[in-house]
């Protein structure tokens, strides 16, 4: 495909630029988590129970008595402060003292020098357990008489979001069509390739402990190990380790990790390392919430909505983590991009005993996307018009309300250039009226194949090469920027220029793999004209910069890009003022930053080099340091009716999916994506180009093959030979396009660009199979038993596989 | 028991238990940690070493087995500080999120272009089918992998 061309005044922004991470990648320097060797370091092994649900009688270790491998065993009785955290309820134990709610819980910690021996070892502990019943149906989890997963909070209801707007009832009296469908999407592992590491270091001086890991929020991981050690937060020092993926998944369960490495570094005075083997990764951490989506909506004859009633249920697992978090998003976005008069929207998360559902890639919206997505293909064949035309008809405009009441204003409005751009470069309605006229028809089969149910009978035969149908899907999206009325949005960037011309960069968001650093150091090269090769990005560390939040919601480039363009201003503001007086001029305004120089505009021949410029600053005594600080505007929203402005801007995105699918064996393959993104201004190309690659490539994974699938609670894909995520064979090619919205927030306009890529792509090739085959799926993961049998095909048992 | 190997094409000889892993051997013995551990199991790819110029997952080999063999690491790739054109090519395509994957990535690759001049990107993708990435979406490497091939066609 020929690369896009972004047409721009910028030197560095938008163009091709090297990672500043990249070389110590490439040739294997970068040092992760487990790469970290101290000196006498020890290691953690964890002690669970078999138990999804267990009230915890004894715990007897007595076999491990002087036990020569065995340094200490650490367990709740050596935490001084917090004994439980979490960032919204204080509800997830560091380690289980009386009660077990999942199988993933810890109740000990084996320390000592070989892994190997303690992990054997951890088959002596005795735990005797009075086992409770076992809630794994989150729809039973507010009936009466349900078991309470944590007792003291008497309800099994995380959170309850309602939205009110105008009258549902009236609405659907007034409108021609009704349809009323439900939804259901699957529980899913973030599977970054590297699990979870961290050695805990005791701190010399007035440092209590240095924390190094594999950790995607490090101010997070900071505020926690602090509350659980009962220390102050600058006694605490986090480093982020180079990380190897995240997508949301190394926050809660590394700030506990982090936690009880340090109790026991701090306990023995030795570094301790703990090292989760893949196993322990998937049955430990947190994952996507499974959702259930019940939509009813009413429309007139002409496909006009009229009236939605959305009742949402996600299962929040044995911990809250960012589960009311997670779901504000969804009661933000459960209606799409469309007007829509009268709207009555309930989530509600819920706790259950299985694994816990926190942040991931995505966070809430993929599951509402897949429900509605599909929901306004059904409308368009209700009242004959075709999947573009639906959208056009009800898409938001500049001004539209949303279903909270936000009117859309301040920002450039792109759904409809997104979705035309999108139907254009798919050629997707000659497309789409092609194979609808194929579609599900199977030709050539016997029979007795041609049933409602695609399942062969026993006797037939079939050649599948006769079923290959093709199909187009599309769907639509808008996505709140940042963290919205969910939390402080703010964001702290660190600059200094050195005395030689080179610059020091840091900010106090994360880099988690998807380019940040690159980002930052474009924005900072472009203010100052010099090459971002001359940029140094600092190792991440909570005692260099300030807190700025959480890396999440895609908000580093809007927020962290903000406050880099503003460090960069104020030093370039103080370099412009010492230039007007050296070449005395009226005004610095026609002075330009570019290629290494400072020239004045209007008369070329004078120039600077920035190194000389930068010297001749330090000799008269300026200051070439700054934090720069960018806050997002004010931002609010009523609980109780779910009116407000929930974020002060918006992306927006139209992704079309082609698809091939084998009607005889429910085989399907992913041909081509395109992916029409307005995240404002793009800043690092390589980098946005590898978000939609990525973001759709884990997208389509969600819609056809990944699937946690837990039997009373207990997870069955523990390793990536069951859990299966797409490799280099499953999507044939990927078509990035961007559409540069005006925006006034971030650096130029810089949005959000890494969730909006993934949100998308389950509904969009879920449309498309639909028109392959003939037949809607309403349930993730829409693999061979969904489109054979239309059902999932649960475990009987966990011995099944190979690795459990 | 001792075995004798090349290793990044220097002559080792180590002293070691039967039953470390290949994988171990590398990251704990010679500290070569570039080589990644993702799932134990072979199903992942970052442990990704070139044994006797074929790719094997080196958390599936026992280090005995390597006695004679001749093994090429990550760190093995850069001569005399100059980057081998498939870590060039990833740089310059964006092929590098978290990284994680990107050693093993360019073993396999490695391993591909000794045994094919010219693979066609249907060869590429096999070649690195055991290899997973989370955050690529694996086109960006399959460019590099593709322009690493024509220019080291180029240059031999
Ligand atoms: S660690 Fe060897 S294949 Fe995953
Ligand atoms: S770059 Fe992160 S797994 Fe490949």
């Amino acid at each position: 495909m020929k690369k896009q061309q972004l047409h721009n005044n910028f030197n560095v922004v938008g163009k091709p630029a090297i990672r500043q991470d990249g070389y110590s990648k490439v040739t294997g320097k970068a040092k992760y988590a487990d790469d970290y060797r101290f000196d006498g370091e020890l290691y953690g092994v964890m002690i669970r129970t078999k138990a999804s649900h267990a009230l915890i009688k004894k715990i007897d270790y007595s076999e491990l008595n002087e036990n020569r491998f065995i340094k200490a065993i650490i367990t709740a009785d050596d935490i001084p402060g917090s004994k439980k955290v979490g960032p919204i309820k204080q509800d997830q134990p560091i380690f289980c003292a009386d009660k077990i709610v999942t199988p993933g819980d810890v109740v000990a910690m084996l320390v000592g020098e070989d892994v190997k021996e303690l992990r054997k070892l951890t088959e002596l502990v005795k735990i005797d357990l009075e086992e409770l019943p076992v809630l794994d149906d989150p729809q039973k989890a507010l009936e009466n008489d349900s078991i309470l997963i944590h007792p003291d909070f008497k309800t099994n209801l995380i959170t309850h979001y309602p939205l009110r707007k105008g009258n549902v009832e009236k609405g659907f009296k007034q409108c021609d069509e009704i349809i009323e469908q439900t939804y259901t999407t699957q529980l899913i592992e973030h599977a970054y390739i590297e699990p979870e590491c961290v050695t805990a270091i005791p701190g010399e001086g007035n440092l209590k402990v240095k924390i190094i890991g594999s950790i995607q929020n490090p101010f997070t991981t900071r505020k926690v190990v602090a509350s659980v050690l009962g220390y102050g937060l600058n006694e605490v020092e986090i480093i982020q380790a180079e990380l190897g993926g995240s997508f949301g998944g190394k926050d809660d369960t590394m700030n506990i990790l982090s936690a009880r490495a340090a109790i026991a570094a701090l306990k023995l005075n030795r570094p301790v390392k703990i090292k989760y083997e893949r196993e322990e990764s998937i049955i430990e951490s947190y994952k996507r919430h499974p959702y259930i989506l019940k939509y009813k909506v009413g429309f007139n004859k002409d496909g006009k909505l009229k009236a939605m009633k959305i009742d949402l249920l996600a299962d929040g697992g044995a911990y809250s983590s960012m589960s009311s978090f997670v779901t504000w998003r969804s009661v933000v976005q459960a209606t799409g991009p469309y007007e829509i008069k009268n709207v009555h929207t309930d989530v509600r998360v819920v706790y259950t005993n299985n694994p816990y559902t926190g942040a991931m890639r995505g966070f809430g919206s993929p599951q509402p996307i897949f429900a509605i997505e599909s929901l306004m293909d059904e409308i368009a064949v209700k009242v004959s018009k075709t999947p573009f035309e639906i959208r056009k008809l009800n898409g938001f405009k500049q001004g539209s309300l949303t279903a909270s009441g936000q009117k859309l204003t301040g920002h450039e409005v792109t759904l409809h250039k997104v979705l035309k751009k999108a139907v254009e470069v798919s050629s997707f309605d000659s497309k789409w009226n092609d194979y609808k006229k194929a579609s599900g028809k199977k030709e050539g089969a016997k029979q007795s194949y041609i049933n409602d149910s695609l399942i062969l009978n026993k006797n037939d035969f079939i050649n599948p090469d006769q079923f290959w149908r093709k199909g187009i899907g599309l769907a639509l999206s808008y996505r709140g920027c940042s963290l919205g009325a969910e939390g402080i949005d703010a964001a702290a960037s660190y600059v200094s220029i050195q005395p030689d011309g080179t610059v020091y960069l840091l900010s106090g968001l994360a880099e988690n793999g998807q380019g940040m650093k690159t980002t930052f150091s474009i924005i900072a090269a472009e203010i100052f004209g010099i090459s971002p090769d001359k940029i140094v990005y600092l190792e991440q560390n909570t005692s260099r910069i300030p807190d700025s939040g959480p890396t999440v919601a895609s908000r580093a480039t809007l927020m962290g890009g903000g406050a880099t363009k503003n460090a960069c201003e104020e030093l370039k503001k103080r370099l412009i003022k010492l230039l007007v007086t050296i070449w005395k001029l009226k005004s610095g305004k026609d002075l330009v930053f570019v290629n290494n120089e400072i020239i004045l505009r209007s008369k070329k021949s004078k120039r600077i080099e920035f190194g000389e410029l930068i010297k001749q600053a330090y000799q008269q005594g300026i200051n070439l340091a700054t934090v720069g600080w960018y806050a997002g505007p004010k931002v609010h929203w009523e609980e109780e009716t779910g009116h407000g402005s929930a974020y002060f801007t918006y992306v927006y995105g139209c992704q079309v999916a082609e698809v091939t699918v084998n009607i005889g064996t429910g085989e399907v393959y992913v041909n081509n994506i395109w992916a029409v993104h307005d995240a404002g201004k793009v800043i690092n190309i390589l980098g946005a180009e590898g978000q939609v690659y990525g973001g759709l490539t884990q997208g389509a994974g969600y819609a056809l093959w990944e699937k946690i699938s837990t039997h009373n609670g207990k997870i069955r894909e523990n390793n990536f030979d069951q859990f299966l995520i797409p490799t280099s064979k499953d999507i044939d090619a990927i078509h990035p396009y961007f559409i540069e919205g005006k925006e006034k927030y971030g650096a130029w306009g810089g949005k959000s660009l890494g969730e909006p890529t993934l949100e998308l792509t389950a509904a969009a090739i879920a449309n498309a199979i639909c028109i392959a085959t003939g037949q809607r799926f309403y349930n993730l993961p829409i693999n061979i038993e969904e489109m054979l049998l239309r059902r999932k095909l649960y475990p009987e048992s966990l011995t099944r596989g190979s690795t459990s | 028991m001792k075995i004798n190997f090349t290793l990044n094409s220097q002559n080792v000889s180590i002293e070691i238990e039967p039953n470390l892993r290949l994988l171990d051997l590398l990251r704990d013995r010679f500290n070569l940690t570039g080589t990644k551990e993702g799932c134990s199991i072979g199903e992942c790819g970052a442990c990704t070493v070139i044994m006797n110029s074929k790719a094997v997952n080196s958390c599936l080999i026992l280090a005995g087995q390597c006695n004679g063999a001749e093994i090429i690491t990550i760190e093995g790739m850069e001569s005399d500080g100059k980057l081998h054109p498939l870590q060039e090519n990833f740089l310059k395509s964006g092929a590098i999120q978290c990284g994680f994957c990107t050693p093993g990535m360019i073993m396999s690759a490695y391993a591909l272009l000794i045994e094919k001049k010219n693979p066609t990107d249907e060869e590429i993708k096999e070649a690195i089918a055991g290899n997973l990435c989370r955050c690529t979406g694996y086109k960006q490497i399959i460019d590099a992998v593709s322009q690493s091939a024509k220019e080291i066609k180029i240059n031999t």
